[in-house]
């Protein structure tokens, strides 16, 4: 196990490495440098800066050397002092910004997987066992409705009707708002899950290991438990992985759609208007979250399933 | 059967009705139970099960009787409902199949009612207690029946614990116990083993552990042996029986192996498309059976010691599907001896034949003016050919140069493992083998799973690229050899057409998404570039009637066949191109008796109008000995004998051919025990640790300290009588008696009709 955890964590060095390689050129993508856009930025108001403030500037973003230097001053900032460097569009350090919204966003993303996991579980499982039975049709149904909703829409229709009909106050960050986003953002999830669950459960109940069991004289709730969902919740561990950094920038529309605070927003307005340093950083955020989402999720199927852990080595 | 069988011939007369006979008083059923020594009864058990369109009535009405104490095997193709019979026992029936009439009569103790296991819910507690508790059940995949999340001893634990009100401490214990009643080496270690860490054969011993646990009175085991090699089924066989000799429980045992049958049972079953055709004693069926079909299965089997190259007598056509399922007696789509006008109308009745011996079919009916035909059904089949293999077949051409010349071929496997997945190993899955194949002849390859045999043969074909020595190809035609261990992959393309496989699984080797056309035509495309026109069709169409499907199948995709028909497929497939050497790796080992038989009579004729020479591959030694000129027999990477295939049956010169020889049941009840069994010690060694010396010595009941652990015994002649052709790798293989099997006896061909 010991061995298994440091190979997947000296896997994950090129990785990440590769990842802010990516959020750095993006970053140094648009034309022209920081510095020119912020002298037209300051220009356009009718300011000036002065030389030394440039001169400044440049030494610290190292403007003047070649790609490898910049990119190993932009990364040490990271790495040293958490320093993702400027926001030219909210005048404020990237790394000050993301602190602000970031618990939010985790908060946002870990509840959400959370009621996708307690509703997906019990209504895959009963669609798996209840194979063509009414309550089958009817999860069916349901997770269908939920795939086929686009996510803002069932945002509008919640917040008018929790204003409308409840006269609850929503439109700002509350924790009515914050409660319907969570609905809205796991009942596209919770759709997808119980589809794979129930096809996954179907697969394992016609496993002969289960009959085997059933042969022992076990009672079918603790043999349903114990045997056959045990392994079929193994793909919902490997979500974990694509599932953090979707919650994470999937809510972009929903969150602008219900004006909270979360990363999501951040990254749309800073793509919009170049604020090329914030809107690097939370792609490189973005991206390391998917590589250790995996790696929880490598980490819990090893746990779980003792085939990971002792066969393929 | 006597009282009972009565009720069997009302219920036959009319099968439309529900339950005509309802003496459902379980008391008096108790009663009647207890002085015909029957502890299960399964009295015209219907299991039905009900798709959109149609009912699959996979069991309708089948009687048996399962004595107290004693072996009832259940035997028939598949298809014919063995398995979904036993699992009604258990209500092991998953929808939409249901029980739809009949009763289980189950009676553990002698004193009370009988209970009608058919009766009850089978999700309710009182089948519950039942399960495990008093009948044990055991599965044909003994791998895939252990829950791979579970250590085997939580899982041991587990069944002890549902049955016995013990702690977990106490239960460990008796788990830790039960490990080692059933053989299992060093318990208290296996007990945190997981299911895939252990061996199929340990599995099974596992399930055997788990199924008796809690001492049942009944133990059901539905083909336990038949994903096993033969040495392994061997060795689960004796336990069974020294299992039932301790604690004195019944067996009902499945099988479709008429020697496992003849190796183990008090009483047989002969089921046919969910009914029973004949029952009886063993000898009864064996020495006198007087349903066709049983008659036909036991002329199907090869035997050991049988005349090589005789036909085997093949069941015409196959299992009607239970869907379709004929009018009137069930089997007289395919028996020889049908009459027009009553079997195609009338289910026949059960009659009894004497002492608890039964058979369900017309010609058995004194009223009947047709006397009782006893003789072989598939006759016709079973002429000498006469045309067919040339004079010289049966020994090898020793002037003739060989087709193909296999010399110090190796492969290995590396081992990794750690940190950085480094080498730390080598699996020699072929070791150091020389092997020559001569045109015209057919070579078999045996040995246990996991001795490279298939390895071997995917070298051959370079499947694989082997790791150093030569495979010598003489093309017939030209006389030029080529080294085809050496080819790139453009070079080799001119030999893909000629050296070819059939390949074991017949449902997992055909792309399900393309139509025969398209399979078979494939290596045409694949090696000539041949666009798919109307010649190409011609010749799939000519091949496909010469494997015996019709043409018009053309387009048709493979799920619409049987696994016999599937297999037809493959060899159609495999010779489209007109190959000169066919490498069958286990080509009939997944394929039911009668089919089997089909299929070898088949690649017999083939061999003769194509003048193909075939590496037979294959576990089966009866198979072998029916199909093959020559033999090999492998161990651990090796070839450890190599003779005409009459020389190593009747006179084997290494001690494992032996041993493998003596594992083979022979489906004749009089020969059982008889001394002649030599069970191999252990399972396989781990082949990336191969014993020093001679790789059998650890197992080898003739081991001697001297030599055997330290020198490694060369491939060489074997005694001064034997032919040059006769070669084993054993030190001693000149001194040793080792015994060979009988020939065919006398009294041997007189009990069977």
């Amino acid at each position: 196990m010991a061995a298994f955890l440091a190979r997947r964590l000296l896997y994950m060095v090129p990785t990440v490495f590769l990842i802010s390689l990516v959020a750095f050129v993006i970053i140094q993508l648009p034309p022209g440098d920081y510095l020119t856009t912020l002298v037209a930025q300051y220009a356009a108001q009718g300011e000036s800066l002065d030389q030394a403030q440039l001169d400044a500037l440049n030494q610290r973003y190292g403007l003047d050397d070649p790609f490898y230097v910049q990119y190993w001053k932009w990364i040490s900032g990271i790495l040293f002092h958490l320093d993702f460097g400027q926001s030219f569009e909210w005048s404020r350090s990237v790394s000050s910004l993301l602190a602000d919204r970031l618990p939010l966003t985790m908060a946002l993303a870990g509840l959400t997987l959370l009621l996708t996991w307690i509703v997906a579980v019990p209504l895959g499982a009963y669609s798996a066992v209840r194979q063509y039975s009414i309550g089958d049709y009817l999860a069916t149904t349901i997770g269908f409705l939920g795939l086929a909703t686009p996510n803002f829409l069932l945002a509008l229709v919640m917040l008018w009707v929790a204003f409308s009909t409840f006269g609850l106050s929503v439109g700002e960050a509350n924790p009515v708002t914050f409660a319907i986003a969570i609905l809205v953002l796991g009942t596209a999830g919770t759709a997808g899950l119980i589809r794979i669950l129930r096809a996954n459960l179907l697969d394992e109940l016609r496993k002969p290991y289960v009959v085997a069991a059933r042969a022992q004289g076990l009672p079918e709730g603790r043999l349903l438990v114990r045997y056959p969902l045990r392994v079929a919740m193994n793909p919902f561990f490997s979500t974990i992985g694509w599932l953090l950094p979707s919650l994470v920038g999937g809510e972009v529309i929903v969150a602008t759609v219900m004006n909270l605070n979360t990363v999501g927003p951040l990254l749309l307005g800073a793509l919009r208007s170049q604020d090329m340093y914030l809107a690097g950083s939370i792609i490189l955020i973005l991206g390391v979250l998917t590589v250790v989402g995996t790696l929880i999720s490598d980490i819990a199927l090893a746990w779980l399933d003792p085939r990971v852990r002792l066969r393929y080595r | 059967m006597t009282p009972h069988s009565d009720d069997s011939n009302r219920r036959a007369a009319a099968v439309a009705e529900k339950d005509v006979a309802a003496p459902a008083d379980p008391t008096a059923v108790g009663r009647e139970l207890a002085a015909t020594g029957t502890i299960l009864r399964i009295d015209g058990l219907r299991t039905y099960f009900h798709g959109d369109e149609s009912v699959v009535k996979a069991v309708d009405g089948v009687s048996l009787d399962v004595p107290r104490g004693r072996t009832m095997c259940v035997v028939g193709e598949s298809g014919c409902g063995k398995s979904i019979t036993a699992r009604s026992v258990l209500g092991l029936i998953d929808p939409p199949g249901r029980i739809e009439g009949g009763h289980l009569w189950w009676h553990p103790d002698p004193e009370a009612p009988a209970v009608d296991l058919a009766g009850l819910d089978p999700r309710g507690d009182a089948i519950r207690q039942v399960r495990g508790g008093q009948i044990g059940m055991v599965f044909q995949e003994p791998m895939a029946s252990l829950s791979p999340m579970y250590t085997i001893g939580d899982q041991l634990v587990q069944a002890i614990r549902l049955h016995r009100a013990v702690t977990p401490a106490e239960a460990r214990e008796l788990a830790i116990a039960q490990l080692r009643r059933v053989g299992i080496p060093q318990p208290e270690r296996r007990f945190d083993a997981y299911s895939f860490q252990l061996s199929g054969g340990m599995c099974q011993r596992v399930m055997i552990a788990i199924a008796l646990s809690c001492d049942p009175a009944l133990l059901i085991a539905d083909e336990p042996t038949t994903a096993l090699d033969v040495t392994t089924q061997a060795r689960i066989l004796d336990l069974i029986a020294q299992l039932q000799e301790e604690t004195g429980m019944s067996v009902m045992f499945i099988t479709h192996d008429l020697g496992v049958v003849a190796e183990i049972a008090d009483d047989v079953t002969v089921m046919y498309l969910g009914t029973a055709a004949e029952q009886g004693s063993v000898t009864d069926i064996f020495d006198r059976p007087r349903h066709p079909y049983t008659q036909a299965l036991l002329a199907s089997v090869p035997t050991l010691g049988q005349a090589r190259k005789e036909r085997l007598a093949a069941i015409a056509g196959m299992v009607p599907s239970p869907e379709n399922r004929p009018v009137g007696c069930p089997f007289h789509t395919r028996c020889p001896s049908v009459m027009p006008g009553l079997c195609d109308v009338t289910a026949p009745a059960v009659r009894p034949l004497g002492d608890r011996h039964a058979a369900a079919c017309h010609l058995l009916d004194p009223g009947l003016q047709r006397p009782p035909v006893t003789a072989p059904p598939a006759a016709p089949a079973t002429a000498p050919v006469a045309a067919a293999p040339p004079a010289a077949a049966g020994a090898v051409p020793p002037a003739t140069e060989p087709l193909l010349s296999v010399r110090g071929l190796r492969m290995t496997f590396p081992v990794k493992k750690g940190f950085f997945g480094r080498t730390v190993g080598h699996v020699q899955a072929v070791d150091d083998v020389d092997l020559d194949v001569f045109p015209g002849e057919t070579l078999g390859l045996v040995g246990e799973s996991g001795c490279g045999k298939t390895t071997l043969g995917r070298c051959i074909v370079r499947a694989l690229d082997p790791t150093a020595g030569t495979v010598l190809y003489r093309d017939p035609d030209t006389g030029a050899a080529v080294d085809l261990a050496r080819l790139g992959p453009k070079e080799l393309r001119p030999y893909r057409e000629q050296v070819r496989v059939i390949f074991q699984d017949p449902f997992g080797s055909l792309n399900p998404r393309k139509t025969l056309l398209q399979l078979i035509s494939e290596p045409l495309r694949r090696i000539h570039s041949a666009k798919l026109d109307s010649t190409v069709e011609d010749q799939v169409a000519a091949m496909l009637r010469r494997v015996g499907l019709r043409p018009e199948y053309l387009r048709r995709y493979p799920h619409a066949f049987s696994g016999g028909q599937r297999q037809r497929i493959n060899i159609a497939r495999a010779l489209i191109t007109r190959p000169r050497l066919v490498i069958a790796d286990e080509a009939v080992s997944a394929l039911d008796v009668s089919i089997r038989a089909q299929i070898l009579n088949l690649l017999r004729d083939l061999q003769d109008e194509y003048r193909l020479t075939y590496l037979f591959i294959s576990h089966d030694l009866s198979v072998v000995e029916h199909a093959c000129d020559r033999v090999a027999v492998m161990y651990l990477g090796r070839i450890v004998e190599q003779a005409r295939t009459v020389d190593l049956f009747r006179g084997p010169r290494h001690p494992y051919t032996e041993a493998l020889l003596s594992a083979v049941p022979v489906p004749d009840p009089h020969l059982r025990g008889a001394g002649r069994r030599i069970r191999l010690a252990d399972e396989l060694p781990d082949p990336s640790a191969p014993p020093p010396g001679c790789r059998f010595h650890t197992r080898c009941p003739h081991r001697q300290e001297t030599r055997c652990d330290t020198e490694s015994p060369a491939l060489a002649r074997a005694g001064a009588g034997d032919g040059p052709a006769h070669l084993a790798a054993c030190h001693f293989s000149t001194t040793l008696a080792l015994r060979g099997v009988a020939g065919p006896t006398g009294d041997e061909e007189g009990t069977r009709p």
